[in-house]
């Protein structure tokens, strides 16, 4: 699917650092709409081995802030037609998302959130415990008796798809145009010179050789901070892992998305009848994609409250990815005060969903050393002005 | 599951605990400009190592520091805390 490179070339006209899903959609959107071809995308693992294939593949647009709902927008737009670009099915379904409230304030926030999002023009609306009944007849709606369901936020738009397709379509997408994948290749430094007017990339430093370049997209998750100390900048990033877990495959009986911020859960059925589930951020900074017993223990509770017809259905794979978190839950994107280096960072637990519209604007911002427009209230120097993008009622659990 | 040792109550559950963050020394908020003052409220060390930390045993409400290399999650030593300059 992929041409294999024996050696790295000496210069390219960008590096992308990070051979996932963001990193690839930037390559091929570099390639495709602004002619760059001359490009490395380096993975110190494998592709689509870190957060694109760890993820529970939701997507949606229905965020809080103004930035995050024009953004978030235009990536359900491009997702939608990806499948035709690629020459690939990516498995993407249009499911439907119910976001549960079980207490008076969750209602109330899900209302904000259906005005913000119908003013800019997405499908969503808040909906009485009576619409929730009708819509999800397999759910307990009391939920135990503990929490009982209030109503929802309902996003008609919200889907999910194959994620690992997503990164095979970029990624070959970018290679026919004669971008260079180099797998199993790590950064050890990346070379600045300063000639007065601030530092500026001039190279990068791999386990397999030098390569000048003078353009470095940093697309790397949990080792954004590893990246940042390279070059001398500071962020707030703090990494958790973020675990996710299947069930064994059952026919099909929960067609939409069903997200609880209260249960912590959310949970759709994947084309091949494996429940795809999920919770909240591991409570403590670690950067290891360790698994532990209490994740499912207290995530198999919750989704028994909810569903306790579900008692006898085994968990067959349990696994984790490294957040790269934000203290406003939007992510770090744009150019730095390193000339040349360009952050598309502060993921988290919300970064798949972004993934075409991420390539789309960072390839923009990467060609014209210019933030495109759609990401100027995620740059990494609001936190000096204390401009934050508070996205947390949006991102936080309902991923 | 994992265990961690409260200075004061022995070997507890992990879940019986809150971690609040890395120790840091604060500016004098009398004295720094904007920008160290923004440095100080965002931004973290955020790449993996041996940090001191501040958890907090949630049962007992007892505060103290965990010296924990966040790579391995192996914890080294938990103490309580003494304010630099603090009589012995």
């Amino acid at each position: 699917m992929f041409a294999a490179h024996a050696q790295l070339r000496p210069s390219y006209d960008v590096v992308i650092i990070g051979a996932g899903g963001h990193g690839l959609a930037s390559a091929y959107y570099l390639a495709r709409d602004h002619g760059i071809r001359n490009i490395a995308v380096l993975d110190k693992g494998y592709l689509g081995g870190g957060n694109t294939g760890r993820n529970t593949t939701i997507i949606r647009s229905n965020y809080l802030t103004a930035e995050g709902v024009k953004f978030y927008d235009e990536s359900v737009r491009l997702w939608k037609d990806l499948a035709q670009d690629f020459d690939l099915n990516l498995f993407y379904s249009t499911r439907g998302h119910f976001t549960l409230a079980h207490t008076d304030a969750a209602m109330r926030t899900m209302r904000w959130r259906a005005e913000v999002n119908k003013h800019f023009g997405v499908q969503s609306e808040a909906i009485d415990a009576q619409a929730v009944a009708d819509a999800l007849p397999m759910m307990d709606l009391s939920c135990g008796g503990r929490a009982p369901v209030l109503g929802a936020l309902y996003h008609a738009p919200g889907a999910i798809a194959r994620h690992d397709a997503v990164a095979w379509g970029y990624g070959r997408g970018a290679d026919r145009r004669g971008v260079e994948i180099h797998q199993q290749t790590a950064v050890r430094s990346i070379e600045l010179e300063d000639r007065g007017s601030g530092p500026s990339v001039v190279g990068v430093v791999t386990d397999r050789g030098r390569i000048s370049t003078r353009k470095v997209l940093c697309a790397v998750a949990g080792a954004t901070p590893q990246l940042l100390a390279m070059v001398g900048l500071k962020s707030p990033i703090y990494v958790h892992p973020l675990q996710a877990m299947v069930s064994e495959p059952l026919k099909p009986w929960l067609d939409p998305i069903i997200v609880s911020g209260s249960l912590h859960v959310y949970v759709s059925q994947t084309a091949r009848g494996e429940l795809v589930m999920g919770a909240s951020l591991d409570p403590y900074e670690l950067h290891s994609t360790r698994s532990t017993f209490d994740f499912a223990e207290s995530l198999s509770m919750h989704m028994l409250e909810m569903f306790p017809f579900l008692s006898d259905v085994k968990i067959v794979r349990q696994w984790a990815g490294l957040a790269d978190m934000t203290p406003d839950f939007a992510p770090i994107m744009g150019t730095t005060p390193v000339r040349g280096f360009y952050l598309d960072s502060g993921w988290g637990t919300w970064g798949f969903k972004a993934t075409p519209v991420c390539g789309k604007t960072m390839s923009y911002t990467v060609a014209s050393d210019a933030n495109h427009p759609l990401i100027e209230g995620f740059g990494l120097d609001r936190f000096r002005r204390y401009a934050l993008t508070g996205e947390k009622g949006a991102a936080a659990v309902g991923h | 599951m994992k265990l961690m040792t409260c200075p004061v109550n022995g070997p507890r559950l992990i879940s019986e605990f809150v971690y609040a963050g890395e120790l840091r020394p604060a500016p004098d908020p009398a004295t720094s400009d904007d920008d160290t003052w923004a440095d100080y409220v965002f931004n973290r060390s955020g790449v993996a190592g041996i940090k001191h930390e501040w958890w907090c045993h949630s049962p007992s409400g007892v505060w103290f520091i965990a010296e924990r290399d966040t790579a391995t999650d192996v914890i080294m030593r938990t103490f309580l805390y003494r304010a630099p300059g603090a009589a012995e």
